[in-house]
């Protein structure tokens, strides 16, 4: 047994952290972090990766992907939150990408996968709707077939982004067959079509970047059907499958753990640093301990898929354990912040109230709730882990 | 990167779980742990003919060479069991303490290889709780020799044990580390009192008295009062050994509560069924695999003898107390009144977990040390 990494991972990760340490520039963080620049920059950050033939780790080589192995992509995570350079934008590279490779035809590949790449089309994603969350197979939105077209009416909710999307990867009801799951296709709609209306939903961090989307009879070509019509049930679970590999983000939690630890140093009361209260020190070393474990079970997961097994029930842990692991450093920070982390930006600099991350620990407090409903709610997980493996 | 074992090390694994299925049923072991010394002598031998005495030493003792993972792989075996045999006691603190000792004291090896021997490492004092420096037993100059008193508590294989390993002070402070010295005396020389006491786990123990007992200089380890490094060192890989058995022990209780909630039947339906159980049995489960990758994570540093090794070896402890103490409760818990049942494996499993967790210092303990190194 043995968890170290080889020399040529090991060469590979001096690579990677080269590059990034050169192309994630202070000035595009600076942009990238403000959220008017944002949808520009890390647009621009993406095309910095795709010319760097990095952008989609996980695609095949002639879709433009670099085929990684699951190690390599492992460590590129681990150097990209390290340096504290973000993701790029999930939806095309790590959604819906894959699913137009492995079920699209030639034409959709040829015409989505290149703009996908390089960031010229931004995606969203068209899931949730207001009566199916969790229990995403009782969807309502309906697409009915009219000639060469189909017509879209109902609505989706929680669609991140939708405001800066051009098209929208999609689970309509085609048919309402006697398994719900049965009945459902996946289509590709463009955000420009007649019919479609974008509402924001502020959310709980202050932030518009999660909206409703209604669609009026929409029309959307035949063409732009992925794979088979009813089949789209399939194509969107070996979808989430994906997205759970990387969902414990044990990198960003390691990124994070070492900023609280410095805020902790630097933050005092009656004179001492709070970093020596012995309750905040159990406490810290509690989270890392969780975050240790979680290094060693997603490292274990990516042994095995080193093997070819594909992501088994062990992804419902990872995202279990770590998006927990997410809120607990983060309710420590808005601690740490105090009465400060209170102050909604405007009156006032940040400088002048005496505390500097009060806006970061709030909004990452707030919006981190969502990591424990997203992606299949931690409840929902356990669901599938005493199904899958308890055998309840 | 590589976490599949070896075909040796299968091997080694299959062949002990076959042992334990085949020796421990549930009520062998409570008619064993019914009278002192706690365990099977006639076992002891078979463990010895099977070689697996000598996992743990050095090939040039007559050992077999097995590193932390081999004695881990033991060690977790033993725990789905119960096994009460002195393995760690006898062999991983006495045994490989003599391995680090003096020539003469390595001489002793062969018989302690062979199942002949009983030894066990009385460090632990009525006051000292977990520090292994903390030690008023004294051992002074008297003549040509010297002499050794105190008293030494809670001896795990302290009622078998024909040979002890004892911490006494030599010089220093009562928790200085330098002064520490370690001696091997006859569990019966003149001046040693002995009283075996039973443990809630099963295991005996015994509370030693040492009144002016005669000791000769060759019965030292090391130089005088630098016993205590030899100590850490023996008593951390200890620790990592006495953690899988943890880890076993908690497939044994995680095991046998997905069988009772899958056949017990409540309201017309097997209480496994309720959400409210599912979703616990899965914070059991979580548990247990967050103990297996911090298990797996100290023994590949300790195999590697890489910098971070105590770091996660504190680590493993902390998770071990943690998750012992959830999947313990939540195991009686699930079992309803059939898991208050002294008859039942279940409030066993739990017991054993809560002596692992305390023993060496528990999971508060640990953490403590955790957060004190440096980052």
């Amino acid at each position: 047994m043995d968890a170290r990494f080889s020399d040529e991972e090991n060469a590979f990760r001096a690579e990677v952290r080269a590059f990034l340490q050169q192309a994630w520039t202070p000035e595009l963080a600076a942009r990238v972090d403000d959220d008017d620049s944002y949808p520009q920059a890390i647009g621009e950050w993406q095309r910095r990766l795709f010319e760097r033939g990095w952008v989609a780790p996980g695609w095949p080589r002639q879709h433009g992907g670099c085929e990684w192995t699951p190690t390599q992509r492992y460590l590129y995570e681990l150097e990209r939150s390290a340096i504290g350079a973000p993701e790029v934008p999930p939806f095309g590279i790590k959604m819906v990408g894959p699913v137009i490779i492995q079920f699209g035809n030639a034409a959709q590949q040829a015409r989505f996968l290149p703009r996908i790449l390089r960031a010229q089309d931004w995606w969203c994603q068209g899931y949730s709707e207001p009566g199916a969350g969790s229990d995403l197979a009782s969807l309502k939105t309906r697409a009915e077939r009219a000639g060469d077209h189909y017509i879209v009416n109902g609505q989706k909710i929680w669609t991140t982004y939708a405001q800066h999307a051009d098209w929208m990867f999609c689970l309509v009801r085609t048919d309402h067959a006697a398994r719900r799951q049965d009945g459902i296709s996946f289509l590709l709609i463009d955000m420009k079509t007649p019919g479609i209306r974008v509402q924001p939903i502020v959310s709980i961090d202050g932030v518009h970047s999660l909206n409703e989307v209604f669609f009026d009879n929409v029309r959307v070509p035949v063409d732009n059907l992925v794979g088979e019509q009813d089949r789209g049930w399939t194509y969107a679970k070996s979808l989430l499958a994906h997205e759970r590999t990387a969902i414990a983000g044990v990198g960003d939690s390691k990124r994070r753990l070492r900023r609280l630890r410095q805020l902790a140093q630097r933050e005092t009361c009656g004179g001492k640093p709070l970093a020596e209260d012995p309750i905040l020190q159990a406490r810290l070393a509690d989270i890392e301990i969780e975050l240790m474990a979680l290094e060693t079970m997603e490292l274990r997961a990516l042994f095995e898929a080193s093997k070819g097994k594909g992501p088994g029930p062990e992804s419902s842990l990872l995202k279990i354990k770590g998006s927990e692991v997410q809120q607990a450093i983060q309710a420590v920070m808005m601690e740490l912040a105090g009465l400060y982390g209170a102050v909604l930006p405007g009156g006032l600099d940040a400088q002048a109230i005496g505390h500097d991350f009060g806006d970061e620990a709030r909004r990452a407090y707030m919006y981190g709730r969502a990591a424990t409903i997203y992606g299949g709610s931690n409840e929902v997980q356990k669901n599938i882990t005493a199904k899958a493996v308890l055998g309840l | 990167m590589n976490f599949d074992l070896s075909e040796d090390d299968a091997a080694l694994q299959d062949s002990v779980a076959r042992w334990v299925q085949q020796r421990y049923p549930f009520d062998a072991r409570r008619k064993l742990a019914a009278q002192a010394p706690g365990f099977s002598a006639a076992h002891w031998r078979e463990m010895a003919e099977l070689g697996w005495l000598a996992l743990p030493f050095d090939e040039a003792h007559g050992g077999l060479g097995g590193g932390p993972l081999a004695t881990a792989l033991m060690l977790e075996q033993l725990g789905k069991g119960l096994v009460l045999e002195p393995y760690l006691p006898n062999l991983l603190l006495f045994g490989r303490l003599l391995q680090r000792a003096a020539a003469p004291h390595q001489a002793l090896l062969p018989a302690l290889i062979e199942g002949r021997l009983q030894g066990a490492l009385a460090w632990q004092e009525r006051h000292s709780r977990h520090e292994l420096a903390d030690v008023q037993t004294t051992l002074r100059p008297a003549g040509a020799g010297l002499v050794l008193d105190g008293e030494k508590v809670l001896v795990a294989n302290g009622a078998a044990a024909e040979q002890l390993v004892v911490s006494a002070r030599s010089a220093g402070g009562r928790f200085d580390t330098a002064g520490l010295s370690l001696v091997r005396i006859d569990a019966t020389a003149p001046g040693v009192e002995r009283t075996p006491l039973q443990l809630m786990d099963g295991q005996w123990v015994a509370h030693f008295r040492f009144r002016n007992v005669a000791v000769a200089p060759e019965q030292l380890l090391c130089a005088p009062g630098e016993g205590f490094a030899l100590l850490q060192q023996t008593v951390h890989e200890a620790m990592l050994a006495l953690c899988a058995e943890a880890f076993g022990v908690m497939q044994l209780l995680q095991a046998s509560t997905l069988e009772y909630v899958k056949t017990r039947n409540q309201f017309g339906v097997t209480i496994g069924s309720f959400q409210a159980l599912q979703h616990r049995l899965v914070d059991m489960y979580t548990a247990l695999e967050q103990t297996r990758a911090l298990l797996v994570r100290a023994v590949c540093s300790a195999e590697d003898r890489s910098a971070d090794a105590l770091r996660d070896l504190l680590a493993l402890k902390v998770m071990v107390g943690k998750a012992g103490r959830l999947i313990g409760g939540e195991a009686v818990q699930m079992h309803g009144g059939m898991g208050m049942t002294d008859e039942l494996v279940v409030g066993h499993g739990m017991k054993r977990l809560m002596v692992i967790d305390t023993s060496f210092g528990n999971a508060e303990v640990q953490r403590a040390r955790f957060a004190a190194l440096p980052a």
